[in-house]
């Protein structure tokens, strides 16, 4: 197993190991597993050669590299790189290369970060399983007739499968929690506006964040802070400085007060494994010393439904862009109206037009009050029920993902079946509190389960240092290893 | 027509006079190479984020103050259509919680037109037809231009208030005056930084309004007047003919001086607004907005009012108007200030200073000139060349009629010629002296004149008809 | 088990319209039958009365975040124009366009 990033990070400052080394180790990875997994839509082996050189000159030349100098980071290949292909897996961005770079992009390379490649997901970021890219599915490297989750499913499964210690995705509805635990990593959605959203192309404005895989939680954290705090460039990011996670790590959970939600543990769908886990961790966090209860969240039951209208409803509006006009493909036509048709029809996947036309609908005329008014009326009450909650706990417990990984084609037939895998994540998105999943053991099927926890806006040292000691109770990650 | 009434609701589009755009810091310039002031944010490109320009909150708060509006707690929203020159395919605008409510402007003839909105929008781009000699319709491409896109606009939207195409008019050229005294925005309607477009209905007073229809495509005062007229016409004769008016948006065609239907209601967009995600509430709050109170300037109306009441008249329009929209306002009230006959000022403001530089002639002087020609000194002729001359060389009124030798005749001079003229026009005479108030009156006009002539016009007329009141006692 | 259809063929061909969408018959079958069942899924936040309740577009409570009025780097024409299908005279060119902007 390759090193961990902080250790990559120590080594390469220290003049202990080369930068182009650490690239060349896990560009021979890729090389040797790639093909089956298909985690990559592009993988950047003359640039992540190029930055890494740039990093060995500046630390035999005594300057400060940065905290995360010389690990390779992956991508989700809906962050925007200048001159860097940024297809978001779909047909319609065909040969386009974005004039700028993403805020976290720049923040990275700030950081002495690597970027190894671009990785799948599915298209423009809606789905579960990373199998609605255009360029095809991506597997699970703990069983690749299964899938990894989505739609970060090409970073969760880079990460676990060695490619890179560290990726970032975009998480809407959870698409950095659900793929993280079916492939048995580490996957956190900081507070809404805690990361800028800045060259990530939008899915769902208000629900849309950036956030890190990586194998443990320190390596996770560290990721988090190199990308966290304040951008002018995004109105909805936070102004209050994001607080410092890294320290929170060993604090360990005595007096830390968890509470269990009932709601999402007894949701439609979720596995007897999956809650057999989700209990033993309650038990486990119990026995380092924390005060575990059972709580009531009773308008997380609206979640799933109040989410399928306002998510759907913004990306409609989001994907109007994509018209053949500026940028992507374009199919000609005798007038812009029939070349807007076309070209939409032709570069959009059915999944990304399935909730286009289902947002469309949501916001039509004599309709809005009814689903899209509604829905947000709705997320009111979902922020004051888990504001109640985080009165009474510090954090709160859940499964992540309804069911360990699931096998390719399973799911693709009946999009509501698909959708009920967020259940669990889905409730984070709407209030903005951070969410993260720490793997927990595996499922009867031997596969990784990941136990969700969650705390209120801005509560990201409480939710590392809650996720570090379940961590380290947790059964050891060898057995759920590929 | 004098049976129909014409009501009218006028929504003006102004860009705002900022150094950058709405939402992006790419220069709000005319007149650039095409698609040079872009940037990511206003292409719409994937990733980018829009983020609120300061200036534009200040330059809507001060409008909205300047109508008399309530500034309220706003939010953004997305107006959804596609079309090229809308990077986006959507234009980020204020819908149902606009910045500025329930304002009123009033206009100098003195109709008080209300103010349902005043909102921050952004500007599109702008598509040129090629082929078909530019015509839209059977253009063979069209090409789009972006540095437009993304220019701040505040759309004022009138309560129908408006009865006439002149109230219309009266009601744009205003705004426009407001809109410059307050710095918003140079509203060029000819550059284009000045829009109107036009709900017009007609009704016979009493019964409810008529079905409206928006006239687009009004490019100029004139225009605007020729459409609302026409349109007007249009519709009272689709009454009288037993149709209806449908409601409809209309273009409005200056070559062949007709409106012609765009869209129907039927056909009319559903634009799924829904609450800009990428944006915040925009709430500027007391603060903000007693400091742009404190900060507003004069304005048309209430320099007008302040005008027609130093002169004693009760209209605030004719050249009470003309003195404030020339912004010699502050000229005239130093001089009635001074003790100067207002009708006389007034009146050289109107006709005699309607030239370059008039701004430069002291108050002082024009009241010392007004004095001079009352007291008889100048005649009203004199007054004028000596004005002209007081604008193009700043001297004072008394040394210009000296240098012109303009010395009105002395009184004891005066009737002497005054005796020269009865005498050589005795019939008149008879006729003057035994004559009723009706024959006198004419008649002095024919004696004025006589004395006129023989003093070559260095006579002041009103000396000369009190002397012949004086005569016949 | 029949219960009234939440959504309608003529809608979902209406809706495409609108999102610029050409569908070809058994799509508008496809779309309609699953809209339906997702937008039953959502009755039960339809059957929800919370008219009293005020609606969340953000989750994070943020007001009057502005940018000072100063001029930033632009693209030039060039970079602008990289991506367009379709290029002339330092313009963005596309096919006819029938009818004005609304
Ligand atoms: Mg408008
Ligand atoms: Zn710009």
């Amino acid at each position: 197993m390759t090193a961990s990033a902080l250790e990559i990070a120590r080594a390469v400052r220290a003049g202990e190991r080369r930068a182009a080394d650490v690239v060349e180790e896990h560009l021979a990875a890729i090389e040797a597993r790639e093909p089956e997994i298909h985690a990559f839509n592009l993988v950047l082996a003359d640039e992540a050669r190029q930055a890494a050189l740039a990093i060995d000159r500046r630390v035999e030349a005594g300057e400060d590299p940065g905290p995360l100098a010389g690990v390779p980071v992956a991508l989700k290949d809906n962050l925007c790189t200048k001159g860097i292909p940024t297809t978001c897996s779909s047909r319609i961005l065909e040969g386009w290369r974005p004039p700028y770079d993403a805020t976290v992009v720049e923040r990275l390379a700030d950081a002495g970060a690597v970027v190894i490649g671009k990785t799948n997901l599915d298209e423009f970021a809606m789905g579960s399983s990373t199998e609605h890219s255009a360029f095809g599915p991506t597997r699970n490297p703990h069983d690749p007739s299964r899938v990894p989750g989505g739609s970060s499913g090409g970073s969760a499964a880079a990460v676990a499968a060695g490619f890179a210690p560290l990726a970032l995705g975009s998480d809407t509805g959870g698409s950095i929690r659900q793929p993280a635990a079916l492939c048995g990593v580490v996957g956190m959605k900081p507070t809404y506006g805690a990361v800028s959203r800045y060259g990530l192309v939008a899915f769902a404005s208000s629900l849309d964040q950036i956030g890190p895989f990586a194998a443990t939680v320190a390596e996770a954290a560290a990721l988090f802070e190199a990308v966290a705090g304040h951008d002018p460039r995004d109105a909805t990011s936070i102004p209050e400085p994001v607080p410092a996670v890294g320290a929170a790590l060993d604090r360990g959970v005595a007096g830390l007060r968890v509470g269990l939600v009932t709601e999402l543990c007894q949701a439609e769908g979720i596995e007897p494994d999956v809650s057999a886990r989700v209990r033993e961790a309650a038990e486990a966090l119990e026995s380092a010393g924390a005060k575990v209860d059972e709580v009531s969240v009773p308008a997380a039951v609206y979640g799933l439904s109040a989410y399928y209208l306002i998510a759907p409803a913004e990306a409609s509006s989001n994907l109007a862009r994509y018209d053949g006009v500026r940028f992507g493909l374009r199919v000609d036509a005798p007038t812009t109206g029939e070349m807007y048709d076309r070209t939409r029809t032709a570069g959009f996947g059915a999944e990304v037009k399935r909730r286009i036309m289902l947002g469309t609908y949501a916001l039509s005329a004599g309709y809005y009050d009814a689903f899209y008014g509604k829905a947000q009326r709705v997320r009111t009450l979902i922020l004051r029920d888990f504001a109640a909650a985080y009165e009474q706990f510090d954090v709160l417990l859940s499964p992540t993902s309804p069911c360990t990984a699931f096998p390719h084609g399973s799911k693709t037939d009946d999009p509501l079946t698909m959708y009920l895998n967020d259940v669990c994540t889905i409730p984070a998105n709407l209030s903005g509190d951070p969410a993260i999943t720490v793997p927990f053991g595996v499922g009867d099927d031997g596969l990784p389960v990941g136990v969700q926890i969650m705390a209120p806006a801005l509560g990201e040292e409480t939710l590392f240092q809650a996720a570090a000691a379940l961590e380290a109770v947790a059964p050891s990650p060898t057995e759920a290893r590929p | 027509m004098s049976e129909w009434e014409t009501i009218i609701g006028l929504e003006v589009h102004c860009e705002l006079a900022t150094a950058t755009k709405l939402f992006c810091g790419c220069p709000n310039r005319f007149g650039d190479e095409p698609n040079t002031n872009v940037c990511p944010v206003c292409l719409g490109l994937p990733g980018s984020l829009p983020v609120l320009n300061a200036q534009v909150v200040e330059l809507a708060v001060r409008l909205g103050r300047a109508l008399r509006c309530e500034v309220r707690r706003s939010v953004f929203a997305r107006k959804n259509y596609f079309y090229p020159d809308m990077p986006k395919d959507y234009q980020i605008s204020q819908y149902d919680l606009p910045i500025n409510v329930q304002g009123y402007l009033d206009l100098p003839s003195g109709r008080r037109v209300g103010i349902e909105r005043a909102h921050i929008e952004e500007d599109t781009g702008k598509s040129t037809h090629v082929g078909g000699g530019g015509r839209i319709h059977d253009a063979g491409y069209s090409l789009v231009d972006y540095n437009r896109a993304g220019v701040p606009l505040l759309e004022i939207v009138s309560a129908p208030d408006l009865r006439s195409a002149d109230d219309a008019r009266a009601y744009v050229s205003e705004l426009r005056a407001i809109l410059l005294a307050t710095g918003v925005s140079d509203a060029k309607m000819e550059e284009g930084s000045l829009r109107v477009d036009a709900n017009v209905s007609v009704h016979r007073p009493g019964e409810p309004f008529g079905t409206r229809c928006e006239i687009k495509n009004l490019n100029s005062l004139r225009s605007l007047g020729r459409a609302i007229e026409y349109e007007a016409r249009r519709q009272i004769d689709l009454i009288e003919a037993g149709d209806t008016v449908r409601q409809e948006t209309r273009h409005w065609n200056e070559d062949d001086g007709r409106t012609h239907t765009l869209r129907s209601k039927e056909e009319a967009e559903d634009y799924r607004y829904f609450p800009e995600p990428d944006l915040v509430p925009l709430d500027p709050g007391d603060e903000w907005i007693a400091r742009v109170d404190a900060e507003l300037p004069a304005l048309p109306a209430e320099r007008r009012q302040r005008l027609a009441a130093a002169a004693g008249v009760e209209d605030t329009g004719g050249s009470v108007a003309v003195a404030v929209s020339r912004g010699l306002d502050e000229l005239a009230l130093g001089a009635i200030e001074a003790g100067a006959d207002a009708g006389r000022v007034l009146t050289h403001i109107e006709h005699n200073l309607a030239i370059e530089g008039a701004e430069r002639v002291k108050p002082g002087d024009l009241a010392d000139l007004v004095k001079m020609e009352v007291g008889g000194e100048l005649t009203a002729t004199q007054a004028k060349t000596v004005l002209a001359e007081m604008v193009a060389t700043g001297e004072p009124p008394a040394a210009i009629a000296k240098a012109k030798g303009f010395e009105a005749m002395g009184e004891d001079a005066l009737a002497g010629v005054l005796d020269e003229v009865i005498a050589a026009n005795p019939a008149e005479w008879e006729r003057f002296v035994g004559g009723d108030e009706k024959v006198r009156g004419k008649l002095t006009g024919f004696f004025v004149g006589q004395v006129m002539k023989a003093t070559k016009g260095q006579a002041d007329g009103k000396v000369v008809t009190a002397l012949l009141r004086s005569r016949v006692g | 088990m029949a219960r009234m259809a939440r959504i309608t063929r003529d809608e979902v061909a209406h809706v495409a319209r609108l999102a610029r969408l050409e569908l070809s018959e058994a799509e508008v079958e496809m779309f309609t039958d699953q809209l339906d069942k997702v937008l039953d899924h959502a009755a039960d936040v339809e059957a929800l009365d919370v008219a009293d309740v005020p609606p969340t577009s953000h989750p994070y409570p943020l007001v009057n975040v502005m940018r000072p009025d100063e001029p930033a780097p632009c693209l030039g024409q060039d970079e602008a124009l990289a991506g367009a299908p379709q290029a002339e005279a330092g313009q963005f060119r596309v096919p006819p366009v029938l009818g004005e902007a609304p």
